[in-house]
This record gives C-alpha cells, structure tokens and sequence, in this order.
C-alpha cells in the first residue's frame, strides 16, 4: 500500500496503490482551495495541509484520520504592530516534521519571510525572532512574488537543532540551536541577476529548493535560479555543477534518501521561459554527487509539452526507489525505477503545487 | 444593534449566519460579532486586523472608507455586509 498526496489549486488529491497499480482516490478534499504546502508526519501520521484562499487568506488544516476529517486551525501570525504596512501572513510555502525525539514540534516557512515553530501539532505558532530580526532580512525580496518567502526547511535527523532553510530571495540560513541563532550560509552560490560585484553575495542568492540527504544531511542539494549545487557542510559552502544538460535551470530536487551522491532534477529552458526544453519533458538524474546528469524520458511526454515542475512537485519516497512529479498543466507522473520509467496517472488535474508520498 | 451578514462564499468555510452585534464602529461591531469563531474572524481581516486585501466590508449600502482601522461610525440599525472581492479569485 502506498498513498501519494497531491496539493492543486483546486484542493488535495489522494492517488493509492494497493498492489494492483496507482488509483485516484476521487474527488478532492478542499475542493477549489489552493493548497501550499502538504506535510505527512512520519511521527505520528498527522497529515497538515494548508490553503492560500485568494479572498480569505491562507488556511491551515490537519487530519488524523489519514483525510477522512479534517480540523481546521489557527494558522501563524505575525506580531501586531501599529505600523499600517506590518507583516501579515500570505501564505505557507512549506512544512518540515521536527526531530524524532521532539513530537508535536513543526515548522512552516511562510511569506513574507517568517518561520514559524508550532510545539503543539499546529495548535499555536510562533515567529521565530532571531531570524526575523536578522539585519540581513531587510534586504531579501521576492521572487515571483511581492515578499520573500522561506521554501525550504531541512531538519537534521541526527541533531533536530540543526536547521538549514532556505528563502527566495534571502539565500541559505542555518541554526545550530534550534532557531536561537543564525548564520548566512549559501557561500559559493552565484547569482546572474544582480550586479556582477554582487553575483557571490549570500544574502541574495535565490534557491530554488534546498533538499538533504537523509541518510548523510550535510549532504544537500540546491536548484538554484542560476544552476545546481552541491553542499558537503550542511549549506556552508556549496560547489556548482558545470555541465548540466539539457538545462541546469528548474524549481525542483529530489535527493536519494540514502546515497548521498544520487539527486533527480525536473529542467527548464532557462527563466525567461520557464518551459521544457524543446518542449520535452524530461527528468535529469545525478548518481555521481553532481559531477555527470542524464536525462531520464521514457513515459514522458516528448513533444508539445509545457508542463512546468514547481518546487515542491518533485519527490521521492523513503525507499528511494519511487519518484512522483506533478507539472503546472496537471499532469502527474510516478516512476516505481528510480526514474527509469514513468507513468502517467492524470493529465487532468488541476495545477500542481506540492506532493507528498506517505511514509 | 448591529447585524453583521456574509457573503454566501464564506458557508463553505465557516458556519456563517447573520449576527447581531453592538459597537460603535465597524472594528467594534466585528470584535464583538465574530469573538466566538476567532477563526472566522481570520476569513475577514488580517493578523494585524485590517481588512483582507480581496474582501469588501460595505456598511449601510457603502464601502467602508477605513479599511486598516476600521474607524466608520455605525448606528443602532446598522447593517455590515461582509463580501469577497471580484479580484484576488
């Protein structure tokens, strides 16, 4: 049995294998809601979900009844102030569990740039004030969007007090306390759309997503806006790999759970246009830390396609043996070989933002 | 008393209904309307208590000129609808 979740912009889908192949589950939860984020809890089976309505704001949900019935939440807010132009939440762009030993803990990245820590399963949150007071913040901007906003969350299984998150645009951070203090990672990142004296500078780099090893979280890989890279110190210092075809451009990162040097990538003709390149949808895969790609194409479409993969559509399971990729024209694609060959399970879905396989 | 009524929109959310609700300004009025669903509240206005970006309050038949403090005065028989803009869709 294995059970895909798949957040559109018309609400969460289920997608189950019993054995017998993929099967849609029917018709969504939140239907019409535009789902963010998506977080099955390895820990406890807590499924948290959350919405960015465009009159009513963003909307958090939990299920622990595996989608049968949801409770809504309070979702994070930021401090009030007096100040007319103070924070407010847009949106939650992604979730991470806590460590084992820290049940109930849970983290959300949101725009405009705040992390959020909840101790209570999503019941309360709180911003976290040392990242938000770091002097540096006030020079992060958007991407995309009006705000930075903080995609990227990697708990370090080994030590949960050590975080390396990720904001676009803000670059690479990193706590080694639990969220008490932060350092400016990202060094070795480079930038192409700042000036050139600016291209090395950390505070503006714009990854894409940042995703670590499981099995070795120093390990992490970043899709930039401007290439891929490798970090072997936990998002200190990162190296770029050169020779990527057929793009080194894209949104999304799928490391191997337990190979370190294993990590698939969803390319796209560079920014300005934001397509496949040739308008052929292909996956890249590393299997030597970065150093050599492959493209990956058998079951996906190699002409006339325009499907996009965001950020958070490109996963892989625990076993690291089975991949899921949803694109921006809702086509949703499983591949149970690594990547060897895919198949299509809807070319009908909504736009797809995020998936996530249960664990 | 004020009564506060919603958009239709809002019923796939939250158990809305016409609530009638005291207060001397719309910031009043909604404070004491909305205080037994805190998240319904969340549906209207922002963290920070404005009003949401794509949501319209009118009061008496006219948009409400405060939307940051929600200052506009309102009378006994007042009524406050609560509506989703045609943008932020």
């Amino acid at each position: 049995m294995a059970t895909l979740w798949v957040g559109s912009r018309k609400g969460l889908f289920r997608f189950d294998d019993h054995g017998q192949g993929w099967q849609s589950a029917g018709p969504p939860a939140f239907l019409a809601g535009p789902v963010t984020a998506v977080l099955d809890d390895p820990r406890d089976g807590g499924l948290y979900v959350s919405l960015h309505h465009g009159h009513f704001g963003c909307k958090l949900h939990r299920s622990d009844d595996r989608g049968k019935s949801w409770v809504e939440l309070a979702p994070p807010a930021y401090p009030k102030s007096d100040d007319p132009d103070a924070p407010a939440l847009e949106f939650i762009w992604c979730f991470a569990a806590g460590g084992k030993d820290e049940p109930g803990v849970i983290w959300a990245g949101s725009l405009p740039g705040g992390l959020f820590k909840s101790t209570d399963r999503g019941q309360t949150w709180v911003l976290n004030e040392p990242l938000w007071n770091q002097p540096q913040r006030t020079a992060w901007f958007g991407a995309g969007y009006d705000h930075a906003g903080i995609h990227s969350i990697c708990v370090d299984p080994r030590d949960p007090r050590h975080i390396v998150i990720a904001v676009s645009i803000g670059g690479v951070w990193i706590t080694r306390d639990g969220g008490d203090s932060w350092v400016l990672g990202g060094h070795g990142l480079r930038n192409e759309y700042m000036p050139p004296d600016q291209a090395q500078d950390p505070n503006s780099q714009d990854a894409h997503l940042i995703a670590a090893c499981t099995g070795d979280p120093d390990r992490i890989w970043c899709q930039h806006h401007n290439g891929i890279f490798v970090s072997d110190d936990g998002g200190m210092q990162w190296r770029e790999s050169l020779e990527v075809k057929p793009s080194a451009f894209g949104f999304a990162v799928a490391p191997h759970p337990a190979d370190r040097d294993r990590a698939w990538f969803a390319p796209a003709r560079k920014d300005e246009y934001r397509v496949p390149v040739d308008a052929r949808l292909v996956v890249t895969e590393t299997r030597d830390g970065g150093e050599t790609y492959a493209s990956l194409s058998r079951g996906l479409p190699q002409h006339d396609a325009y499907d996009l993969i965001y950020r958070h559509a490109l996963v892989i399971d625990g076993t690291g043996d089975r991949l899921a990729m949803g694109s921006t024209t809702g086509g949703l694609w499983v591949s149970d070989n690594q990547g060897s060959d895919w198949q299509l399970l809807s070319a009908h879905l909504p736009p797809i933002a995020a998936l996530a396989f249960a664990p | 008393m004020a009564v506060i009524r919603f958009t239709t929109h809002l019923v796939q959310h939250r158990p809305v209904r016409a609530i009638d609700a005291p207060g001397a300004t719309v910031a009043e009025v909604l404070a004491a309307g909305l205080s037994d669903d805190p998240l319904l509240r969340g549906y209207v206005l922002d963290d920070q208590g404005r009003v949401r970006k794509h949501v319209n309050i009118y009061l008496d038949g006219r948009l409400i000129a405060d939307r940051l403090r929600l200052t506009d005065a309102v009378g006994p028989a007042s009524e406050i609808y609560v509506l989703q803009a045609l943008s932020g869709g």
